[in-house]
Protein backbone atom coordinates (compact mmCIF):
# COMPACT_ATOMS: atom_id res chain seq x y z
CA UNK A 1 0.00 0.00 0.00
CA UNK A 2 2.63 2.38 1.17
CA UNK A 3 4.20 1.49 -2.81
CA UNK A 4 1.14 2.57 -4.14
CA UNK A 5 0.74 6.20 -2.82
CA UNK A 6 4.47 7.03 -3.69
CA UNK A 7 4.16 5.81 -6.90
CA UNK A 8 0.95 8.31 -7.44
CA UNK A 9 2.41 11.19 -5.41
CA UNK A 10 1.55 14.28 -7.70
CA UNK A 11 -2.69 13.76 -6.63
CA UNK A 12 -2.84 13.62 -2.70
CA UNK A 13 -5.54 11.51 -2.36
CA UNK A 14 -5.35 10.65 1.63
CA UNK A 15 -5.73 7.05 2.24
CA UNK A 16 -7.29 4.13 0.55
CA UNK A 17 -10.59 3.40 0.57
CA UNK A 18 -10.28 0.51 2.50
CA UNK A 19 -8.25 2.45 5.09
CA UNK A 20 -11.20 5.04 5.44
CA UNK A 21 -13.20 1.96 5.51
CA UNK A 22 -12.06 0.64 8.71
CA UNK A 23 -11.53 3.67 9.94
CA UNK A 24 -15.52 5.06 9.66
CA UNK A 25 -16.74 0.96 10.33
CA UNK A 26 -14.42 0.87 13.78
CA UNK A 27 -15.34 4.17 14.54
CA UNK A 28 -19.58 3.42 14.17
CA UNK A 29 -19.58 -0.05 15.86
CA UNK A 30 -17.71 2.15 18.86
CA UNK A 31 -20.68 4.42 18.97
CA UNK A 32 -23.18 1.56 18.70
CA UNK A 33 -21.32 0.51 21.37
CA UNK A 34 -21.30 3.69 23.86
CA UNK A 35 -25.33 4.57 22.44
CA UNK A 36 -26.73 1.05 23.40
CA UNK A 37 -24.42 -0.03 26.49
CA UNK A 38 -24.16 3.44 28.13
CA UNK A 39 -26.42 5.89 26.54
CA UNK A 40 -23.49 8.75 26.66
CA UNK A 41 -24.26 10.48 23.63
CA UNK A 42 -27.48 11.83 24.33
CA UNK A 43 -26.29 15.44 24.61
CA UNK A 44 -24.73 14.80 20.83
CA UNK A 45 -27.60 13.56 19.53
CA UNK A 46 -29.99 16.64 20.92
CA UNK A 47 -27.56 19.34 19.20
CA UNK A 48 -26.99 17.45 16.25
CA UNK A 49 -31.03 17.01 15.85
CA UNK A 50 -31.23 20.87 15.94
CA UNK A 51 -29.22 20.38 12.23
CA UNK A 52 -31.78 17.57 11.44
CA UNK A 53 -35.21 19.15 12.75
CA UNK A 54 -35.58 21.67 10.05
CA UNK A 55 -35.88 18.96 7.37
CA UNK A 56 -38.11 17.17 9.47
CA UNK A 57 -40.54 19.86 10.34
CA UNK A 58 -40.29 20.35 6.36
CA UNK A 59 -41.11 16.69 5.73
CA UNK A 60 -44.48 16.94 7.68
CA UNK A 61 -46.16 19.56 5.81
CA UNK A 62 -47.42 17.60 3.17
CA UNK A 63 -49.02 15.86 5.56
CA UNK A 64 -50.24 18.57 7.15
CA UNK A 65 -51.62 20.68 3.74
CA UNK A 66 -52.92 17.32 2.81
CA UNK A 67 -55.51 17.39 6.38
CA UNK A 68 -55.93 21.23 5.94
CA UNK A 69 -56.95 20.54 2.41
CA UNK A 70 -59.28 17.81 3.27
CA UNK A 71 -60.30 19.13 6.50
CA UNK A 72 -61.52 22.47 4.10
CA UNK A 73 -63.81 20.51 1.56
CA UNK A 74 -66.03 18.78 4.59
CA UNK A 75 -69.84 19.18 3.82
CA UNK A 76 -71.99 21.73 6.51
CA UNK A 77 -74.05 18.07 6.56
CA UNK A 78 -71.22 16.04 8.25
CA UNK A 79 -70.43 18.90 9.90
CA UNK A 80 -73.43 19.18 11.86
CA UNK A 81 -73.85 15.19 12.10
CA UNK A 82 -70.48 15.38 14.08
CA UNK A 83 -71.59 18.19 16.11
CA UNK A 84 -74.78 16.51 17.15
CA UNK A 85 -72.68 13.23 18.11
CA UNK A 86 -70.88 15.07 19.80
CA UNK A 87 -73.17 16.85 22.07
CA UNK A 88 -74.77 13.82 23.11
CA UNK A 89 -71.86 12.08 23.92
CA UNK A 90 -70.75 15.68 26.22
CA UNK A 91 -74.25 15.32 28.21
CA UNK A 92 -73.97 11.52 28.79
CA UNK A 93 -70.23 12.20 30.31
CA UNK A 94 -71.48 15.26 31.43
CA UNK A 95 -74.01 12.98 33.84
CA UNK A 96 -71.11 10.07 34.20
CA UNK A 97 -68.51 13.19 35.55
CA UNK A 98 -71.02 14.02 38.03
CA UNK A 99 -71.27 11.19 39.51
CA UNK A 100 -67.09 10.42 39.55
CA UNK A 101 -67.22 13.69 41.58
CA UNK A 102 -69.33 12.96 44.06
CA UNK A 103 -67.58 9.41 44.32
CA UNK A 104 -63.85 10.67 44.27
CA UNK A 105 -65.10 12.62 47.27
CA UNK A 106 -66.64 9.47 48.90
CA UNK A 107 -63.36 7.72 48.29
CA UNK A 108 -60.91 10.71 49.55
CA UNK A 109 -62.95 10.65 53.00
CA UNK A 110 -63.04 6.96 53.36
CA UNK A 111 -58.60 7.27 52.61
CA UNK A 112 -58.78 9.63 55.24
CA UNK A 113 -61.10 7.67 57.79
CA UNK A 114 -58.52 5.11 57.28
CA UNK A 115 -55.40 7.11 56.73
CA UNK A 116 -53.96 5.82 53.90
CA UNK A 117 -52.34 8.63 51.63
CA UNK A 118 -54.60 10.53 48.84
CA UNK A 119 -54.36 8.86 45.39
CA UNK A 120 -52.10 10.61 43.06
CA UNK A 121 -53.33 13.81 40.73
CA UNK A 122 -52.17 14.18 37.89
CA UNK A 123 -52.41 17.06 35.01
CA UNK A 124 -52.04 16.19 31.51
CA UNK A 125 -50.34 18.37 28.29
CA UNK A 126 -51.52 17.83 24.87
CA UNK A 127 -49.38 16.76 22.08
CA UNK A 128 -49.56 16.33 18.91
CA UNK A 129 -47.76 13.25 16.75
CA UNK A 130 -45.24 14.60 14.25
CA UNK A 131 -44.21 11.09 13.44
CA UNK A 132 -45.00 7.70 13.39
CA UNK A 133 -43.38 4.52 13.53
CA UNK A 134 -39.91 5.87 11.23
CA UNK A 135 -38.64 2.34 11.27
CA UNK A 136 -39.95 -0.77 10.44
CA UNK A 137 -38.15 -2.20 13.35
CA UNK A 138 -39.55 0.07 15.86
CA UNK A 139 -43.09 1.08 17.52
CA UNK A 140 -42.20 4.56 18.27
CA UNK A 141 -43.59 7.54 17.75
CA UNK A 142 -42.27 11.48 18.14
CA UNK A 143 -44.46 14.02 19.68
CA UNK A 144 -44.19 17.82 19.13
CA UNK A 145 -43.66 18.39 22.95
CA UNK A 146 -39.49 18.52 23.65
CA UNK A 147 -37.38 20.21 26.42
CA UNK A 148 -38.49 23.27 26.04
CA UNK A 149 -42.14 22.04 27.04
CA UNK A 150 -40.73 21.01 30.58
CA UNK A 151 -41.60 17.14 28.97
CA UNK A 152 -38.99 14.46 30.85
CA UNK A 153 -38.06 11.16 29.91
CA UNK A 154 -40.05 8.78 31.39
CA UNK A 155 -43.53 10.28 31.41
CA UNK A 156 -46.67 8.49 30.77
CA UNK A 157 -48.40 9.48 27.38
CA UNK A 158 -52.54 8.32 26.47
CA UNK A 159 -54.72 9.15 24.45
CA UNK A 160 -58.54 9.72 24.95
CA UNK A 161 -59.30 5.71 25.75
CA UNK A 162 -55.92 4.54 26.93
CA UNK A 163 -52.11 3.92 27.55
CA UNK A 164 -50.44 4.48 24.22
CA UNK A 165 -46.80 4.72 25.81
CA UNK A 166 -43.96 5.93 27.54
CA UNK A 167 -41.37 9.26 26.88
CA UNK A 168 -38.19 7.23 26.54
CA UNK A 169 -36.12 9.89 24.95
CA UNK A 170 -36.16 14.04 24.77
CA UNK A 171 -35.09 16.43 22.27
CA UNK A 172 -35.34 19.92 22.37
CA UNK A 173 -38.83 20.43 20.87
CA UNK A 174 -39.70 16.73 20.54
CA UNK A 175 -40.01 13.84 22.19
CA UNK A 176 -40.08 10.08 21.27
CA UNK A 177 -42.74 8.07 22.30
CA UNK A 178 -42.04 3.82 22.74
CA UNK A 179 -45.50 2.75 22.14
CA UNK A 180 -47.08 -0.36 24.77
CA UNK A 181 -46.53 -2.84 21.54
CA UNK A 182 -42.53 -2.23 21.60
CA UNK A 183 -41.22 -5.65 22.42
CA UNK A 184 -40.25 -6.26 26.24
CA UNK A 185 -42.28 -3.11 26.62
CA UNK A 186 -44.15 -3.73 30.11
CA UNK A 187 -46.89 -2.21 32.04
CA UNK A 188 -47.63 -3.40 35.20
CA UNK A 189 -51.84 -3.92 35.43
CA UNK A 190 -54.45 -5.48 36.97
CA UNK A 191 -57.71 -7.32 36.05
CA UNK A 192 -60.25 -4.61 36.09
CA UNK A 193 -63.50 -7.89 36.52
CA UNK A 194 -61.22 -9.03 40.13
CA UNK A 195 -58.41 -7.13 40.63
CA UNK A 196 -56.05 -10.12 39.75
CA UNK A 197 -52.48 -8.19 39.49
CA UNK A 198 -49.86 -8.89 36.34
CA UNK A 199 -47.54 -7.48 33.42
CA UNK A 200 -48.45 -6.86 30.22
CA UNK A 201 -45.75 -7.05 27.81
CA UNK A 202 -45.29 -5.52 23.88
CA UNK A 203 -45.22 -8.69 21.52
CA UNK A 204 -42.66 -6.59 19.00
CA UNK A 205 -43.97 -7.18 15.32
CA UNK A 206 -47.27 -6.96 15.67
CA UNK A 207 -49.97 -4.67 17.09
CA UNK A 208 -50.26 -7.30 20.32
CA UNK A 209 -49.91 -7.74 23.86
CA UNK A 210 -48.71 -10.82 25.67
CA UNK A 211 -49.66 -11.94 29.14
CA UNK A 212 -46.66 -13.89 30.07
CA UNK A 213 -46.60 -16.23 33.55
CA UNK A 214 -49.57 -16.55 33.75
CA UNK A 215 -50.50 -19.79 35.41
CA UNK A 216 -53.11 -21.91 33.15
CA UNK A 217 -55.83 -22.33 36.28
CA UNK A 218 -55.76 -18.00 36.86
CA UNK A 219 -58.84 -16.50 37.17
CA UNK A 220 -58.58 -14.56 33.45
CA UNK A 221 -61.62 -14.67 30.50
CA UNK A 222 -61.76 -12.90 27.23
CA UNK A 223 -62.70 -9.94 26.95
CA UNK A 224 -61.36 -8.77 30.15
CA UNK A 225 -59.99 -5.62 30.62
CA UNK A 226 -56.72 -4.59 31.67
CA UNK A 227 -56.44 -0.95 33.53
CA UNK A 228 -52.73 0.04 35.20
CA UNK A 229 -52.43 -0.70 38.81
CA UNK A 230 -50.40 1.86 39.48
CA UNK A 231 -47.60 -0.24 41.36
CA UNK A 232 -44.57 1.25 39.78
CA UNK A 233 -45.72 4.80 40.63
CA UNK A 234 -44.77 5.47 36.75
CA UNK A 235 -48.07 4.59 35.33
CA UNK A 236 -51.34 6.01 37.27
CA UNK A 237 -53.46 3.27 38.34
CA UNK A 238 -57.12 2.68 36.68
CA UNK A 239 -56.48 3.78 33.17
CA UNK A 240 -57.53 1.37 30.49
CA UNK A 241 -54.43 -0.65 28.68
CA UNK A 242 -55.64 -3.51 26.83
CA UNK A 243 -58.74 -6.28 26.36
CA UNK A 244 -58.07 -9.77 26.72
CA UNK A 245 -58.04 -11.41 22.88
CA UNK A 246 -57.69 -14.78 23.12
CA UNK A 247 -56.28 -17.53 25.63
CA UNK A 248 -54.82 -20.45 24.92
CA UNK A 249 -54.49 -23.14 27.81
CA UNK A 250 -52.63 -25.62 27.11
CA UNK A 251 -51.84 -28.00 29.86
CA UNK A 252 -48.31 -29.24 28.72
CA UNK A 253 -47.13 -26.04 30.00
CA UNK A 254 -47.02 -24.13 33.02
CA UNK A 255 -48.38 -21.09 31.70
CA UNK A 256 -51.55 -19.69 29.62
CA UNK A 257 -50.99 -18.07 26.28
CA UNK A 258 -52.71 -14.82 26.59
CA UNK A 259 -52.61 -12.47 23.78
CA UNK A 260 -54.39 -8.84 24.30
CA UNK A 261 -54.98 -5.90 21.84
CA UNK A 262 -54.34 -2.36 23.53
CA UNK A 263 -57.24 -0.32 23.55
CA UNK A 264 -55.59 2.69 22.82
CA UNK A 265 -55.59 3.99 19.26
CA UNK A 266 -51.84 3.85 19.21
CA UNK A 267 -51.51 3.85 15.74
CA UNK A 268 -54.56 6.02 14.64
CA UNK A 269 -54.26 9.45 16.62
CA UNK A 270 -53.06 12.61 15.78
CA UNK A 271 -53.09 14.07 19.33
CA UNK A 272 -51.79 12.44 22.72
CA UNK A 273 -51.56 13.34 26.36
CA UNK A 274 -48.82 13.63 28.32
CA UNK A 275 -49.17 13.09 31.96
CA UNK A 276 -47.20 14.72 34.74
CA UNK A 277 -47.53 15.66 38.37
CA UNK A 278 -47.28 11.41 39.92
CA UNK A 279 -47.12 11.60 43.35
CA UNK A 280 -43.62 10.36 43.81
CA UNK A 281 -43.10 6.68 45.80
CA UNK A 282 -41.13 6.69 49.37
CA UNK A 283 -37.42 5.36 48.44
CA UNK A 284 -37.40 1.42 48.06
CA UNK A 285 -35.31 0.50 51.14
CA UNK A 286 -32.11 -0.63 50.11
CA UNK A 287 -32.19 -4.71 50.34
CA UNK A 288 -30.35 -6.30 52.94
CA UNK A 289 -29.28 -9.73 52.06
CA UNK A 290 -31.51 -11.96 54.49
CA UNK A 291 -34.20 -9.53 53.95
CA UNK A 292 -34.17 -9.64 50.54
CA UNK A 293 -34.49 -13.47 50.46
CA UNK A 294 -37.67 -12.92 52.50
CA UNK A 295 -38.98 -10.37 50.39
CA UNK A 296 -38.36 -11.80 47.46
CA UNK A 297 -40.18 -14.87 48.60
CA UNK A 298 -43.09 -12.99 50.36
CA UNK A 299 -43.85 -11.57 46.66
CA UNK A 300 -43.20 -14.61 44.94
CA UNK A 301 -46.12 -15.97 46.72
CA UNK A 302 -48.64 -12.74 46.33
CA UNK A 303 -48.23 -12.76 42.41
CA UNK A 304 -48.50 -16.31 41.84
CA UNK A 305 -51.76 -16.84 44.05
CA UNK A 306 -53.78 -19.31 42.13
CA UNK A 307 -50.91 -22.23 41.48
CA UNK A 308 -52.45 -25.17 42.41
CA UNK B 1 -29.55 10.48 -25.33
CA UNK B 2 -29.04 6.87 -25.40
CA UNK B 3 -29.36 5.69 -22.02
CA UNK B 4 -28.23 2.15 -22.62
CA UNK B 5 -24.80 3.20 -24.08
CA UNK B 6 -21.96 2.94 -21.96
CA UNK B 7 -22.40 6.43 -20.12
CA UNK B 8 -18.66 6.88 -19.83
CA UNK B 9 -18.95 10.67 -21.03
CA UNK B 10 -22.01 11.68 -18.92
CA UNK B 11 -19.96 10.85 -15.94
CA UNK B 12 -17.49 13.22 -16.67
CA UNK B 13 -19.32 15.85 -16.88
CA UNK B 14 -18.69 18.75 -13.51
CA UNK B 15 -20.88 18.76 -11.33
CA UNK B 16 -21.56 21.76 -8.25
CA UNK B 17 -21.26 20.82 -4.85
CA UNK B 18 -24.33 23.05 -3.93
CA UNK B 19 -26.06 20.19 -5.84
CA UNK B 20 -24.71 17.29 -4.24
CA UNK B 21 -25.47 18.75 -0.97
CA UNK B 22 -28.94 19.60 -2.33
CA UNK B 23 -29.53 16.53 -3.56
CA UNK B 24 -28.69 14.59 0.05
CA UNK B 25 -31.25 17.14 1.72
CA UNK B 26 -33.79 16.03 -0.38
CA UNK B 27 -33.46 12.73 -0.05
CA UNK B 28 -33.48 13.24 3.85
CA UNK B 29 -36.51 15.08 3.51
CA UNK B 30 -38.26 11.93 0.95
CA UNK B 31 -36.97 9.36 3.96
CA UNK B 32 -38.54 11.77 6.46
CA UNK B 33 -42.36 12.12 4.83
CA UNK B 34 -44.52 10.30 7.04
CA UNK B 35 -44.49 6.54 5.54
CA UNK B 36 -47.08 4.20 7.97
CA UNK B 37 -47.68 0.13 7.08
CA UNK B 38 -47.18 -1.41 4.01
CA UNK B 39 -45.66 1.37 2.52
CA UNK B 40 -42.79 2.22 5.20
CA UNK B 41 -42.20 -2.08 4.37
CA UNK B 42 -41.60 -0.79 0.66
CA UNK B 43 -39.84 2.79 1.15
CA UNK B 44 -37.01 3.21 -1.12
CA UNK B 45 -34.20 4.60 0.76
CA UNK B 46 -33.68 7.22 -0.56
CA UNK B 47 -30.30 8.60 1.13
CA UNK B 48 -28.74 5.33 0.25
CA UNK B 49 -29.52 5.54 -3.37
CA UNK B 50 -28.37 9.07 -3.67
CA UNK B 51 -24.83 8.81 -1.61
CA UNK B 52 -24.63 5.49 -3.62
CA UNK B 53 -25.02 7.38 -6.67
CA UNK B 54 -22.50 10.04 -5.78
CA UNK B 55 -19.42 7.43 -4.64
CA UNK B 56 -20.04 6.08 -7.86
CA UNK B 57 -20.08 8.78 -10.31
CA UNK B 58 -17.77 11.58 -8.13
CA UNK B 59 -16.08 9.08 -5.84
CA UNK B 60 -13.10 11.74 -5.25
CA UNK B 61 -15.78 14.24 -3.41
CA UNK B 62 -18.39 11.82 -1.91
CA UNK B 63 -16.48 8.92 -0.33
CA UNK B 64 -16.57 6.92 2.65
CA UNK B 65 -16.12 9.54 4.91
CA UNK B 66 -19.13 11.91 4.23
CA UNK B 67 -21.54 8.77 3.79
CA UNK B 68 -20.64 8.58 7.40
CA UNK B 69 -21.47 11.61 8.35
CA UNK B 70 -24.44 11.47 6.51
CA UNK B 71 -25.27 8.25 8.32
CA UNK B 72 -24.66 10.28 11.80
CA UNK B 73 -27.47 12.63 10.65
CA UNK B 74 -30.10 10.04 9.34
CA UNK B 75 -28.97 8.33 12.87
CA UNK B 76 -30.49 10.95 14.17
CA UNK B 77 -33.84 11.45 11.94
CA UNK B 78 -34.65 8.36 12.75
CA UNK B 79 -34.04 8.25 16.20
CA UNK B 80 -31.90 4.62 15.86
CA UNK B 81 -29.02 3.98 17.50
CA UNK B 82 -25.77 6.13 17.23
CA UNK B 83 -23.69 4.47 14.40
CA UNK B 84 -26.20 1.96 12.84
CA UNK B 85 -26.88 4.11 9.43
CA UNK B 86 -23.63 5.17 9.63
CA UNK B 87 -21.67 2.04 9.52
CA UNK B 88 -24.15 0.52 6.71
CA UNK B 89 -23.47 4.20 4.60
CA UNK B 90 -19.63 3.38 5.40
CA UNK B 91 -20.03 0.23 3.98
CA UNK B 92 -22.39 1.31 0.72
CA UNK B 93 -20.00 4.25 0.05
CA UNK B 94 -17.13 1.26 0.13
CA UNK B 95 -18.97 -0.62 -2.76
CA UNK B 96 -19.72 2.77 -4.28
CA UNK B 97 -16.25 3.92 -4.57
CA UNK B 98 -14.00 0.55 -5.00
CA UNK B 99 -16.46 -0.44 -8.00
CA UNK B 100 -17.23 2.76 -9.49
CA UNK B 101 -14.72 2.48 -12.46
CA UNK B 102 -16.41 -1.15 -13.49
CA UNK B 103 -20.23 0.50 -13.23
CA UNK B 104 -18.55 3.52 -15.06
CA UNK B 105 -18.01 0.73 -18.24
CA UNK B 106 -21.78 -0.25 -17.80
CA UNK B 107 -25.03 0.75 -19.03
CA UNK B 108 -27.99 0.95 -16.40
CA UNK B 109 -28.98 -2.19 -16.13
CA UNK B 110 -26.00 -3.68 -15.42
CA UNK B 111 -25.36 -0.84 -13.22
CA UNK B 112 -28.40 -2.18 -11.50
CA UNK B 113 -27.45 -5.84 -10.77
CA UNK B 114 -24.12 -4.52 -8.93
CA UNK B 115 -26.38 -1.62 -6.88
CA UNK B 116 -28.64 -4.82 -5.88
CA UNK B 117 -25.98 -6.40 -4.25
CA UNK B 118 -24.43 -3.56 -2.96
CA UNK B 119 -27.82 -2.37 -1.11
CA UNK B 120 -29.02 -5.52 -0.31
CA UNK B 121 -25.86 -5.74 1.65
CA UNK B 122 -26.01 -2.20 3.24
CA UNK B 123 -29.64 -3.01 4.56
CA UNK B 124 -28.60 -6.91 5.73
CA UNK B 125 -25.53 -4.38 7.89
CA UNK B 126 -28.17 -2.46 9.35
CA UNK B 127 -31.05 -5.51 10.03
CA UNK B 128 -27.83 -7.40 11.70
CA UNK B 129 -27.28 -4.50 13.92
CA UNK B 130 -30.50 -4.52 14.77
CA UNK B 131 -30.85 -7.91 15.47
CA UNK B 132 -27.43 -8.17 17.64
CA UNK B 133 -28.91 -5.64 20.34
CA UNK B 134 -32.43 -5.96 20.11
CA UNK B 135 -32.39 -10.09 18.86
CA UNK B 136 -35.18 -10.07 16.48
CA UNK B 137 -34.91 -9.54 12.64
CA UNK B 138 -38.43 -8.34 10.37
CA UNK B 139 -37.89 -9.90 7.09
CA UNK B 140 -40.41 -7.31 5.19
CA UNK B 141 -37.43 -4.83 5.72
CA UNK B 142 -35.16 -5.97 3.16
CA UNK B 143 -38.15 -5.41 0.59
CA UNK B 144 -37.24 -1.95 0.61
CA UNK B 145 -33.39 -2.80 -0.67
CA UNK B 146 -35.79 -4.22 -3.91
CA UNK B 147 -37.46 -0.86 -3.99
CA UNK B 148 -34.10 1.44 -3.66
CA UNK B 149 -32.96 -0.42 -6.99
CA UNK B 150 -35.80 -0.13 -8.66
CA UNK B 151 -35.05 3.71 -7.71
CA UNK B 152 -31.59 3.73 -9.18
CA UNK B 153 -32.24 4.07 -13.23
CA UNK B 154 -34.85 7.01 -12.80
CA UNK B 155 -32.46 8.63 -10.53
CA UNK B 156 -29.47 8.04 -12.66
CA UNK B 157 -30.94 9.57 -15.14
CA UNK B 158 -33.06 12.64 -14.14
CA UNK B 159 -29.06 13.61 -12.09
CA UNK B 160 -27.98 13.37 -15.80
CA UNK B 161 -30.70 15.40 -17.55
CA UNK B 162 -29.99 17.80 -14.15
CA UNK B 163 -25.98 17.50 -15.12
CA UNK B 164 -27.06 17.86 -19.00
CA UNK B 165 -28.85 21.23 -18.44
CA UNK B 166 -26.67 22.72 -16.31
CA UNK B 167 -23.39 22.68 -18.58
CA UNK B 168 -25.57 23.71 -21.77
CA UNK B 169 -26.61 26.33 -19.72
CA UNK B 170 -23.17 27.19 -18.70
CA UNK B 171 -21.58 26.60 -22.43
CA UNK B 172 -24.20 29.60 -23.66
Amino acid sequence: MIDNTQSFQFFNRGPSPAARLVFFAVLSLLLLFVDSRYRYLETTRSTLSVLVAPIQQLATMPSIVWRQASSFFVTQHRLVDENELLQQRHQRDATQLLQFQALQQENNQLRNLLALTQRGKFTAQLAEIVYAERDVFKRRILINKGESDNVQAGQVVMDDIGIVGQITRVYPWLAEVTLITEEDHAVPVQVLRNGLRTIVFGAGDTSRLSLRYMPVSSDIQDDDILVTSGIDGIYPPGIPVARVEKIERDAAYPFARVICLPLAGVNSHHHLLILSGLTQLPERPAELPVAAKINKGGRAKKEKPEVP
Amino acid sequence: MPYFAPANQEIQRPVSNTFIVLSVLAALFLNGLPWEGIWLMLRPDFVAVVMLYWCTHKPLRVGVGWSWAVGILADVADASLFGQHALAYTLLAFGGVVLHRRLQMFNLRQQTTHVFGILVLTYAVYALVHWQVNGYVVWAYFLGSLTSTLLWTPLSIMFQAVRQMRTERERT
